[in-house]
């Protein structure tokens, strides 16, 4: 199979280059990762983030033939050729497929994503019925992998005040969830024409999320809450 | 070379669910920790674990601790340690409630309590009845405690190290460990991080083995660095291998599944459990599941054209319990099996999943090892908790749903006991000079150049060689000969080159080091396996087929210094409960 792959060096002094790859490799039941590390072997200069292989830890997010995806779970066989591999867009590259993710990470953290209860702690589990567990579904399973925040031309334009899909997401999952008393303050947050209002619902955020969540409807969801609490 | 130094007051390697518990202990109660991991903390492996974490609740049937200690301690084949094991079963309810308060979004039953499962080896009034013990979020139990043990230390201010490598544990003459050096994988330069207590929370090491459920990340670091500091590793023979792996790619079906009434065929669509575990079929123990199914196979039963795995059978649970209660499980099949559960069972075959030995450990998470004044004295200054550890809970065999439990239960008691070591010892001690210099050397040693063996050749032949010989069914002889291919390999390792020589994120730098790392773990657990002449939990030889407690009821302890072994007592005595003496163990 053939292979186009972004390669950046920042100690060699060259400029990034697409380099080309020809791996022998039968597709069938195989992900694109198994290729990049087979690739590896032959190339151990080649530089990814991966740890899981499965999904779950949102380590190998990047640019496949021009759409943000997880290489563990993308089938192999799916992809057109040359299969074109770039960093997650918008973001400074380290190496090779690696971005600088502290901006991502700085919007997370920005949203305060823990649970905020003042009420004494029962000496069980705090009460939640199912029906307000399931408005947690879809919310919590964001495995933080950026492919959502990478691939929203707002978060391009403004890493550095627009929360992003996947904060918003976060955010969301505490307003949404029953057990949370800091709704007021979380909201206060948000009512601002960066954090929250550069999002315009272009949802290229649900177009790739690998879990098929869906930030935009959370952002909707939010906005509607701020309408509301002005009416 | 002046190597940078930064100071803490604790300092924690490995951001998993272990090592965050401890550090939400020590962060809140305002102590300086650093957490030093080589991926960004919600890429560490417990966010893989699906199941649920153990606690007697009782919110769905009658429960209570002391059943699940009796389970813990027959599911360990006797091996496990009854005081630490007490000491667990005790703490879980409350650690489980306290998960609930930082947010784990929980599964819930419709009283609004968090919501339980059947799971494997689990039993109410001793052996009586199935008990329904395991807390579950859906099936992705531990991603919701990951990410959310991650919040809570987002909250508590802890300080990160995110994407530095620990090299190797510094300490002084007297034996107190002083901190760490790491690598900065961004940048290539290493750091001297110091501490006054030190908790090694690196996880397991499952990766050794060629077919494995586990994350690629999970190479044994912490073994490594226990070794090279001249501690033992304890009960190293014990390696589990789950049941449910998905036949030829290894990716986990979590135990849930059978948990939730699913259950295993042959080629002949008999459900075989029933003969080889009557009272507890699919949920036996995951020692005996796998062994059966490896029976069914060699017997001629398997499924596929090659009868060479069976089969999990699912689709007679319906969509909406599927799709409610195992969504992870659905999608992983779907991706990697190539099936939906829904509609078609899931091909299976017992997987290289979890180690229940690791770095000896008392129930405070102190690491202790022989010294001339007593057989488990505390290493000053050192922590382990989690699957690195063994402390022992887990004995020969683990339980599903125990290690998620193990991870925070520990996490927080070695915390708290961190927290009387750090006020007890107030200044941190001199650093000699010439202490950070076995890691530095250890750095150094890949930059040597010239021609050499590859590492992907060297980690692959680690992992053929523990398939082969250190498998399921194991046999002294084949034992031996794994030995000394292993022996041979590491000096072959000695010898080979990084051919990669750049600083800036050089992830073949990294597994160079992990290898190191994961062939003293594969070595460690070959060398105590072939030593150890009996059948306990997932140690099965065909050689020595049963249990043999007048010699063999004793931990394994395997010293880095001429690959030699000594044994300990194991602690047969509970905290405040009579002792369960070892008995037959059916299922």
């Amino acid at each position: 199979m053939r292979f186009s792959i972004y390669r950046y060096h920042p100690e060699s002094g060259a400029k990034p280059v697409m380099q080309d790859y020809v791996l022998d490799i039968a597709p069938q039941g195989k992900m694109l990762l198994d290729a990049i590390l087979a690739l590896q072997e032959s190339d151990p200069t080649l530089a990814v983030r991966r740890s899981c292989r499965e999904g779950v830890c949102g380590s190998d997010a990047m640019n496949i033939n021009g759409r943000n995806g997880l290489a563990c779970v993308t089938p192999l066989a799916d992809l057109k050729q040359p299969i074109t591999l770039r960093p997650l867009p918008g973001l400074p590259v380290i190496r090779d497929l690696i971005v600088d993710l502290t901006q991502f990470y700085q919007q997370y953290r920005s949203i305060e994503p823990y649970l905020v209860n003042h009420d004494p702690e029962p000496e069980i589990e705090r009460l939640q019925s199912p029906a307000e567990r399931a408005e947690l579904d879809g919310l919590y399973e964001c495995i933080l992998c950026a492919c959502c925040s990478t691939a929203c031309p707002s978060f391009w334009w403004n890493p550095d005040k627009f929360v992003g899909p996947a904060g918003l997401l976060q955010a969301y999952r505490f307003i949404a969830d029953s057990r949370d008393q800091a709704t007021n303050a979380r909201l206060d947050d948000l009512e601002d024409p960066y954090r929250l209002f550069r999002c315009h619902s272009i949802m290229n955020c649900v177009a790739v999320c690998p879990k098929d969540l869906n930030p935009t409807e959370a952002i909707g969801k939010i906005k509607a809450l701020l309408v509301n609490r002005t009416v | 070379m002046s190597l940078p130094k930064r100071t803490f007051d604790a300092l924690v390697i490995g951001a998993g669910g272990g090592g965050l518990r401890a550090a939400l202990q020590l962060a809140a109660a305002d102590f300086k920790v650093a957490v030093v991991s080589k991926v960004f903390p919600t890429r560490s492996h417990t966010v893989a674990a699906q199941g649920g974490i153990n606690a007697a609740l009782g919110n769905v049937t009658p429960d209570n601790w002391y059943w699940h200690m009796y389970d813990t301690v027959k599911g360990s084949d006797y091996l496990g340690d009854q005081d630490a094991i007490e000491f667990m079963c005790r703490a879980a309810a409350q650690t489980v409630y306290e998960l609930e308060h930082y947010g784990l979004p929980f599964s819930r039953l419709d009283n609004g309590k968090i919501y339980q499962r059947p799971f494997g080896g689990q039993s109410t009034e001793l052996g009586q009845g199935q008990a329904t013990r395991t807390c579950a979020a859906a099936d992705r139990t531990g991603h919701a405690m990951l990410h959310t043990l991650y919040q809570q230390n987002i909250r508590a201010k802890t300080h990160f190290f995110d994407e530095f490598y620990a090299i190797d544990l510094v300490k002084d003459e007297e034996g107190y460990v002083l901190g760490a050096v790491a690598l900065e994988i961004e940048t290539g330069q290493p750091l001297l991080i110091e501490a006054r207590a030190t908790l090694l929370a690196t996880g397991g090491a499952a990766r050794i083995f060629r077919t494995s459920t586990n994350a690629l990340i999970n190479t044994g670091d912490g073994l490594g660095m226990a070794l090279r500091a001249g501690i033992p590793l304890q009960d190293m023979e014990f390696f589990q291998f789950h049941p449910t792996g998905i036949a030829g790619v290894g990716n986990l079906i979590s135990e849930a599944a059978r948990g939730e009434g699913g259950y295993l065929i042959n080629r002949l669509g008999e459900r075989f459990m029933e003969r080889h575990a009557p009272a507890n079929k699919d949920l036996a123990s995951r020692d005996i599941v796998s062994r059966a199914i490896l029976v069914e196979i060699r017997e001629g039963r398997g499924c596929g054209a090659n009868n060479d795995h069976v089969l999990l059978k699912l689709d007679h649970l319906g969509a909406d319990k599927i799709t409610s209660r195992l969504p992870g499980v659905r999608d992983l099949a779907r991706r990697f099996a190539h099936v939906d559960p829904i509609e078609a069972p899931i091909p299976v075959f017992p997987t290289a999943h979890y180690m229940m030995g690791g770095i000896p450990s008392n129930r405070h998470g102190q690491v202790v090892a022989p010294t001339v004044t007593g057989p488990e004295e505390p290493v000053p200054g050192l922590y382990a908790v989690g699957e690195c550890a063994c402390v022992s809970v887990h004995g020969a065999n683990r339980l599903g749903g125990n290690s998620l439990l193990d991870i925070v239960v520990f996490g927080r008691a070695a915390g708290s006991h961190m927290l009387d070591y750090l006020r007890e010892n107030p200044y941190p001690r001199p650093i000699p000079k010439d202490a950070p210099a076995p890691a530095l050397a250890r750095l150094a040693r890949w930059e040597r150049g010239g021609t050499g063996e590859s590492i992907p050749e060297i980690r692959e032949a680690m992992r053929r060689i523990m398939e082969e010989h250190c498998g399921v069914f194991r046999t002294g002889d084949s034992m031996q000969v794994g030995v000394d291919k292993m022996l041979a390999l590491r000096e072959r390792l000695a010898h080979a080159v990084l051919h990669d020589q750049s600083k800036i994120f050089n992830t073949a730098r990294i597994e160079a080091l992990e290898l190191e790392n994961m062939l003293e773990t594969a070595l460690a657990s070959i060398v105590s396996a072939c030593a150890r002449a009996e059948s306990r939990g997932a140690h099965s030889r065909v050689d020595f087929p049963a249990r043999d407690d007048d010699n063999w009821l004793k931990h394994s302890l395997y010293f880095l210094a001429g690959t030699r072994l000594d044994y300990k007592p194991v602690r047969l005595k509970p905290l405040t409960v009579d002792s369960f003496p070892p008995l037959p163990r059916v299922y």
